[in-house]
């Protein structure tokens, strides 16, 4: 129990104290880990809307590969990238190994098949209240996917904080890709990684409390968000 | 607030952190493959800053196991190898991925267990003897088992003591395939016996049941070399930032900044690049 409210006391004094390197981690995870959401939901989303209305021979398989694919394993996914982005590698000329862009490249493939697959479902489901409706107004496939993003924006916010919640949380593959360098490539998980293993368990605790909170403001910001849209729908 | 705004209120903020360089990132800078040990101790917080102040290059520091580090800079992933074992390190050269190995400074293993020492071997001065012991007696010892420089050192400390530990692996020896602090935690939790630098165990702070038992053995002594990674290799290599660096460990300031840190009063590590 010492240990824990020592973490707790570390916690609070490190937000408190605004502590400049705990400040520089904190903005580059949420630079890190936003950014390769935004790009993931940029991709994702398409993809969702795309395998919800289509039907072609294989879908159920590629339905269950997209599925399986969410549960990959993120040290696979920073082995694969370094493979890629070593200077032996096929991109290694970009010089992108050790720097923030890699890591961004994991976050974005680890959590792009959620929001492909979540996605997906949640448009399905929509797809079948509307799909008569957009059908009778002779709306194309493209057209009809749009409109079924923009309507069912609310649900897919939550898949979307799905595919955040991932980014922010692993520390495998931003821990290969990025190097864990001091002032460049540490985040919050690899800095929890690194006070661990030098034996400092209730700063390492304290920092996995600080990422915590973080988590629950992101997400209790997109609460607020949802709320406010569906008082302004009527909903 | 509308939906609108709030909206437009997240994509400025997004944009804005997007566009916010890393603090620290300078412009010129080297990649430097090295160990755990170095970099967990505080070594390299502590002497870096002076090399940068003097030369105004920047040091990246990716701190992974020495076999990991040199698998690194074989892939011409890093600018400088800077590790400890030096049998791997003159291969390395001689392979023809670095241009010379040289010596920088050196600590030495000891071995830490639980202060009950269930295997009886406080105060011996043979490693290899304690090694037997521990395994005579069937008690826990955590490995590295992470083909780190510690863990190549340990396996030799084993076979000198004419045991294969690899046949008791799951048994009373426990392989964590993880970095020396880690390892660490794991002996401090089992109540295990450990080989560690004598860096990283000053400087570690989870210690809880755990205490030095074994040290002295000349066969403890632990090298630290810096190798230029070969730019005829991989042309990228920062070939003279990075020979400023292995020039400036080797000169007087280099090796004075080494002696010169401490923690708790404790040297880690005695500069001997002029040996």
């Amino acid at each position: 129990m010492h240990d824990l409210s020592e973490a707790l006391g570390t916690a609070a004094w490190l937000i408190l104290s605004l502590d400049r390197d705990l400040i520089e981690i904190v903005s580059l995870s949420l630079r890190v880990s936003l950014t390769a959401v935004a790009v993931a939901a940029l991709i994702g989303l398409p993809i969702a809307g795309a395998l919800a209305l289509s039907r072609f021979f294989g879908r159920t398989v590629v339905l269950s590969g997209l599925n399986a694919l969410m549960g990959l394993p993120p040290v696979v996914v920073g082995l694969f990238l370094y493979l890629m982005f070593s200077r032996s590698g096929p991109l290694g000329a970009l010089g992108l190994l050790f720097t923030p862009t890699a890591m961004i490249a994991a976050q974005v493939l680890l959590i792009v098949p959620i929001i492909a697959a979540l996605g997906r479902q949640v448009i399905e489901d929509l797809w079948a209240d509307l799909g008569e409706q957009l059908r009778s107004f002779g709306a194309r496939r493209r057209q009809a996917i749009g409109t079924l993003l923009w309507e069912g924006r609310l649900a897919l916010l939550t898949v979307v904080l799905a595919g955040f919640g991932r980014a922010s949380a692993e520390v495998g593959a931003v821990m290969i890709v990025g190097g864990n360098i001091d002032h460049v490539t540490r985040v919050m998980t690899t800095a929890i990684a690194l006070e661990t293993s030098k034996g400092n368990l209730s700063l390492a605790m304290g920092l996995g409390l600080v990422l915590m909170t973080l988590s629950l403001i992101v997400n209790g910001g997109a609460f607020v968000l949802q709320n406010a849209a569906r008082r302004r729908s009527g909903g | 607030m509308t939906v609108r705004n709030l909206i437009g209120l997240v994509a400025v903020a997004l944009a804005i952190t997007a566009a916010t360089p890393a603090a620290g990132a300078a412009d010129r800078y080297i990649t430097l493959a090295s160990t755990t040990s170095t970099d967990n101790s505080g070594l390299f917080d502590a002497i870096l800053p002076r090399f940068e102040a003097a030369t105004g290059i920047a040091v990246r520091v990716v701190a992974v196991g020495t076999g990991q580090a040199l698998r690194l800079a074989e892939r011409g992933d890093a600018d400088v190898l800077f590790v400890h074992h030096r049998p791997s390190e003159e291969a390395f050269v001689a392979a023809g991925y670095g241009v010379e190995r040289f010596d920088i400074m050196y600590n030495d293993f000891v071995i830490v267990g639980p202060t009950a020492d269930p295997a009886g071997i406080v105060g011996l001065g043979d490693a290899a003897a304690a090694l037997r012991r521990i395994a005579a007696a069937g008690a826990l010892f955590a490995s590295r088992g992470d083909d780190s420089g510690t863990h190549k050192k340990e396996r030799s400390l084993w076979q000198a003591a004419g045991i294969d530990p690899a046949a008791h692996s799951g048994a009373w020896y426990r392989e964590t395939g993880s970095g020396m602090g880690a390892t660490l935690n794991t002996a401090a939790a089992l109540d295990a016996y450990a080989l560690t630098d004598r860096g990283t165990w000053i400087s570690f702070n989870n210690k809880a049941g755990l205490a030095l038992q074994v040290e002295g053995d000349p066969r403890l002594f632990n090298q630290y070399g810096v190798i230029l990674v070969n730019p005829a290799r991989h042309p990228h290599v920062k070939a003279a930032d990075g020979q400023a660096l292995i020039d400036w460990l080797r000169s007087a300031a280099g090796q004075a900044a080494i002696g010169e840190f401490r923690i708790a009063g404790e040297r880690l590590f005695t500069p001997n690049a002029a040996d």
